[in-house]
């Protein structure tokens, strides 16, 4: 069952990538399909790091723990579609000069955020196997797992930024972030209390 | 709008033939290519040809681009809304209020005041301060003709322009994005020089609203957002206006506007840019952008001795 759903999953996840694929082939990318290419890749990145950062609060709610066996797939998918962001970033801005691509991320504050986020999630990504779980024992896996949470601030931060003058998008993601960010704060007060002993994660 | 050629005036004077001629093919083309929309993509761009000394020859935006992807935050602060949301927006009827230190201030309907104005096509390069750019055929004439016939005083330095406020018809006006209705201001020789235009149209007639019809603002030497849409207001002023940008982000925006690769938005570079020309694998790679967007022997001497850093 949970396979199946996984299988599913994976191929949804897919969606967006084939859509830009398709569209950039038959030209329906609109005016400037650069820039639609870097902003749908950044809105999945956003929403898959959020969909991943549901799944401890959708399990502690609902006590649905299978959830779990979705959470690497989630972010990995945010990985892949920031890898993408990345990769255009330097072709279409800095024609994949190395030298500009490193002025433009020590001088300019929203690349410097993204970038951030970006490098953040490496790790995470190399060591979302289970090997790597028990290699670094549980707790030191959790403990550099939380990395994602940096990541997420981070790419709204770097969304927030960048934009001219209408902040309701990057606002939104705030918002949603915040609230799952407060959660974790929630859980781990709550479990600091004498009377229950939760583990935050 | 009823705009009549003057017919006293030859019209080898006014535009080539062979741009004429160009301008058939390209309506054929374009016949051809809105019957059979769906493969638009595939076939090759109708363009004009480079007929006047300021005319590029680059590659130009298709038209469908061009209409479709817009700044235009009276109808939205997306560049594809005001193509939706400007469908229904009525350029007809339509009066500018001149007033200020000019001889001949007055509400004129749009149609006396353009009467005898000769239009021309310029083919010029656009460049947004948000770092794509587009090649377009403006449909147009030079300000200063109109400038000339409202006869400013010695004492006007500026003129500050300013769009319809219409929350009911321009949706987003109902929003406090900018503070409306928008405004923009040329220094005096910037209005007379020979670049700057006011376009009724782009490829070769008048329209549509969203590229800012009836009448807007054309100064290719500068970044997109001086070109003010849907004008209603022109005051001759000796005060520097401040534009709606100025206005929201002083950090960010000033009065001049001049493209200018060696001075960057305060968030990102201006070195290079995005040259829309329909494929995205042309797009792939930036280009580098121009000192005054390439129009230097034009403009540049209006601003020797200015830091052009500190008047961005």
């Amino acid at each position: 069952m949970i396979r199946t759903l996984k299988v599913v999953l994976f191929l949804l996840c897919l969606v967006p990538f084939f859509l830009l694929i398709w569209g950039a082939f038959t030209g329906n990318l609109g005016a400037n399909p650069i820039e639609a290419i870097t902003h749908t890749t950044g809105d999945w990145i956003l929403r898959f790091l959020v969909l991943t950062l549901c799944i401890t609060p959708l399990r502690r709610l609902t006590g649905w723990n299978q959830a779990i066996r979705f959470r690497r797939m989630l972010g990995l998918f945010a990985f892949f579609y920031a890898c993408i962001h990345f990769a255009i970033y330097c072709l279409s801005i800095a024609n994949l000069n190395l030298a500009d691509i490193g002025t433009d991320i020590a001088k300019r504050p929203y690349v410097t955020v993204g970038f951030t986020g970006f490098v953040l999630m490496i790790p995470l990504a190399i060591t979302s196997t289970k090997g790597w779980i028990r290699r670094l024992g549980g707790r030191r896996w959790q403990m550099l797992h939380r990395l994602i949470y940096v990541s997420a601030i981070a790419g709204v931060l770097h969304y927030l930024w960048l934009v001219k003058l209408d902040i309701t998008f990057p606002v939104r993601y705030g918002v949603v972030v915040g609230v799952l960010l407060l959660f974790r704060v929630w859980t781990a007060v709550r479990s600091r209390s004498p009377v229950t002993q939760v583990s935050g994660g | 709008m009823l705009i009549k050629r003057a017919t006293d005036i030859p019209s080898s004077e006014i535009t080539s033939e062979h741009l004429y001629r160009n301008r058939r093919q390209f309506f054929k083309a374009a016949a051809t290519t809105l019957g059979a929309a769906s493969l638009s993509a595939f076939l090759p761009a109708p363009s004009f040809a480079a007929a006047s000394k300021y005319d590029t020859d680059e590659k130009q935006t298709p038209i469908n681009d061009v209409t479709s992807y817009n700044n235009y935050y009276e109808f939205g602060s997306g560049k594809d809304e005001p193509v939706v949301n400007a469908r229904a927006f009525k350029t007809k009827p339509w009066s500018v209020a001149v007033s200020g230190m000019v001889k001949k201030p007055a509400t004129y309907n749009l149609e006396d005041l353009l009467k005898g104005i000769v239009m021309e096509d310029r083919i010029y390069r656009m460049r947004c301060v948000e770092r794509w750019s587009m090649v377009i055929p403006w449909h147009g004439f030079p300000l200063a003709t109109l400038v000339k016939k409202l006869e400013p005083l010695p004492s006007a330095k500026f003129i500050k322009f300013q769009t319809l406020y219409a929350p009911d018809r321009m949706p987003e006006q109902r929003q406090p994005t900018l503070h409306w209705p928008y405004t923009e201001g040329l220094r005096m020789d910037e209005a007379m020089n020979e670049l700057t235009l006011f376009a009724v149209g782009v490829y070769g007639k008048e329209g549509p609203a969203q590229n800012g019809a009836p009448i807007r603002l054309i100064t290719p030497w500068k970044y997109g957002f001086k070109g003010i849409k849907a004008i209603v207001k022109m005051e001759f002023t000796d005060k520097m206006p401040l534009s709606a940008w100025m206005e929201a982000a002083p950090r960010e925006y000033g009065f001049y506007a001049n493209v200018n690769p060696t001075v960057d938005h305060p968030r990102w570079s201006q070195a290079t840019e995005t040259r829309l020309t329909g494929g995205v694998f042309d797009q792939l790679r930036p280009i580098k952008t121009r000192m005054f967007n390439g129009y230097e022997s034009y403009v540049e001497s209006m601003y020797s001795g200015l830091d052009l850093r500190k008047n961005y």
